[in-house]
């Protein structure tokens, strides 16, 4: 809906432009110091920068998905979250339906990824779906389809890109300097006595907070995402407790997906590294606001506008966070909070283990494993993908199947 | 010289401004005929989920044949009036949300109709497609709070009069479109 969150994306992309000045500060230093020549260290950075870009933005998604080792599912692998994706992208007014994933790792988390809406995907640990009721799960594809409405997968892109460049600049040239002494530039002998000394110094100074600098930056853009994020969940479900029920499921649970690594993490709704994602305060390294706090806040919301949210956030943090253009758009109208569906929380045991069922055997099919029913009993019978034989006995009643 | 470059400097930036403000108006006035396609989509996918329902359903409800020839007559009579006026529409379509959710309720007396795996998952697509209904409706009704509020704010309220951009108009296919679609709860037993 009011997908451009203007003033935040303004904030966000003069965060982008800083970085980018470091960047190109750090290029040119190395340059001067290395090579001689600023304009060679800036041609260099921006050659980087590039070549980053250009594999970001085309295989990005891609390398992300293959790395959490995630497999695509269609409408009849597992219908429950594929529905619960297709609400919320009608609800959301997305023009195209994102892949979906399933992640298999016990452990509940959950991403979205791509470089824009029409090319943007989601993906869901079998953990979360097994462990939480639609409303929860429908919260959490709230968030993550937020984050592909606001375009912060982009935005995450470019600053991670950035950042990528500036550690790994900052990194090879401490390397260098430190086993080659800083002497291209003295040996080059052109002069310049106390200003080369000046500029080594700031340079060596430059390398060592660069980098830290750059994931300062990135991780302020990052958890501001998150809670714009979470305020677009709240509007598309018009449920927020289903989004707070969630993140307190994933506050006391397990969100640490085995596959993740430094460079995916951000894009998880929880950290996906550390068990009990509880986290306090404001720790300017995290890459996710604490859950605590995002609970409160979407516990404390009078209604599900960003109006509401705006509200919420203000009380509990004393500062704004959704921009001033789409809280006028929004307008006064009151957006009522729906009741929960019903009988979603006192699920039976029957139907928490149809649920497990549902998701595992999604996964064997996404595995080509072949299912069937054995003839008497019912009992479902799996076959792996290299199976010849054309009779199969049941392990549950000894009846001899024919495939 | 220097002022006519200023002059004509603002005018085209007026012009640009103006362009932008009226694109944007646009947009927004097909995002929400767009909208209003989506409740449809859903409406007609409800119609096609009943026959399959019913066939499934059949087998196990001997003594519910009342029931479901209900919900056949309402969706059929549904679906003949998709081209009707939006009052006719709105009625048929809240009739068969009753007689569904009347049959749902019934069917959770069948312990075998429920562990049927077909059953299990019409019953999912339904309750879906009722989300889905709800949702459509729900962006439709965001969608035209946004058109009107842009028609009404200051300064593309400017451009929304000089190029007929009506709030009003829409403020009406709002009242409909909550018409149009009627709150089904997916009832427990006993529940109607």
């Amino acid at each position: 809906m009011w997908e451009q969150i203007r003033e935040n994306q303004v904030r966000s992309a003069a965060l982008i432009v800083t970085m980018g000045i470091l960047l190109l500060l750090i290029g040119a230093v190395i340059g001067y110091v290395f090579l001689g020549s600023w304009e060679a260290g800036l041609i260099m950075a921006v050659i980087i920068w590039l070549i980053m870009n250009l594999v970001a933005l085309f295989q990005g998604d891609s390398i992300m998905l293959a790395m959490s080792n995630a497999k695509k599912i269609g409408p009849d692998d597992h219908p429950r979250l594929y529905n619960v994706v297709e609400e919320m992208k009608i609800a959301s007014g997305l023009e195209k339906m994102p892949d979906i994933y399933i992640i298999d790792d016990p452990a509940m988390n959950a991403f979205a990824t791509g470089r824009d809406p029409e090319h943007a995907s989601l993906a869901v640990t079998s953990g979360l779906l097994n462990k939480m009721s639609r409303d929860e799960l429908q919260g959490v594809v709230g968030h993550e389809i937020g984050h592909i409405k606001n375009r912060d997968i982009r935005l995450m892109m470019l600053a991670s890109i950035l950042l990528g460049a500036i550690v790994m600049l900052a990194w090879y040239a401490t390397r260098i300097g430190l086993f080659g002494g800083f002497g291209g530039r003295r040996s080059s002998g052109r002069g310049g006595g106390i200003v080369a000394i000046i500029v080594i110094i700031v340079g060596l100074l430059l390398m060592i907070l660069a980098p830290i600098m750059a994931q300062v930056m990135y991780f302020a853009i990052s958890r501001r995402r998150e809670y714009l994020a979470d305020a677009s969940s709240a509007l598309y479900t018009r449920y927020p407790e289903g989004l707070a029920s969630a993140l307190e499921k994933l506050a006391n649970g397990d969100t640490k997906v085995r596959a993740a690594n430094k460079a995916t993490a951000p894009s998880y709704i929880a950290n996906p590294y550390y068990r009990g994602a509880t986290g306090t305060g404001g720790d300017l390294f995290a890459t996710h606001p604490p859950l605590a706090d995002r609970i409160r806040i979407l516990r404390a919301m009078g209604g599900a506008s960003y109006r509401d949210y705006e509200q919420a956030y203000k009380s509990a943090k004393n500062e704004s966070i959704i921009g001033k253009g789409a809280l006028a758009l929004a307008g006064d109208e009151k957006v009522a909070i729906r009741p929960p569906s019903p009988s979603e929380d006192k699920l039976d045991v029957q139907q928490q283990i149809d649920r497990v069922r549902e998701t595992s055997g999604a996964l064997w099919k996404l595995h080509n494993y072949k299912s069937f029913n054995c003839g008497n009993c019912g009992a479902g019978l799996k076959l792996p993908p290299g199976f010849k034989g054309n009779k199969v006995r049941c392990p549950h009643c000894g009846t001899v199947n024919q495939v | 010289m220097l002022i006519a470059i200023v002059l004509i400097t603002i005018v085209v930036i007026l012009i640009f401004v103006g362009v932008g403000i009226y694109n944007g108006l646009v947009g927004a006035r097909n995002q929400t005929k767009n909208a209003w396609a989506q409740i449809d989509v859903q409406l007609k996918r409800r119609h096609d989920l009943i026959p399959n329902l019913v066939e499934t359903v059949k087998g196990y409800m001997e003594h519910e044949r009342g029931t479901l020839e209900a919900v056949t007559q309402a969706r059929n009579l549904a679906q003949s009036l998709a081209n009707a006026p939006v009052a006719d529409r709105a009625k048929a379509e809240g009739e068969l949300g009753v007689a569904l959710s009347r049959l749902l309720a019934v069917a959770e007396n069948y312990p075998t109709l429920k562990a049927n795996e077909n059953f299990l998952a019409l019953q999912e697509e339904l309750a879906s497609t009722e989300n889905k209904i709800g949702f459509s409706r729900q962006f439709y009704n965001d969608c035209v709070l946004k058109y009107n509020n842009m028609t009404q704010m200051f300064p593309s309220n400017i451009i929304a009069s000089m190029g007929g951009f009506h709030a009003g108009e829409f403020f009406e296919v709002k009242v409909e479109a909550e018409r149009e679609a009627p709150k089904v709860s997916f009832a427990k037993p006993g529940n109607k």
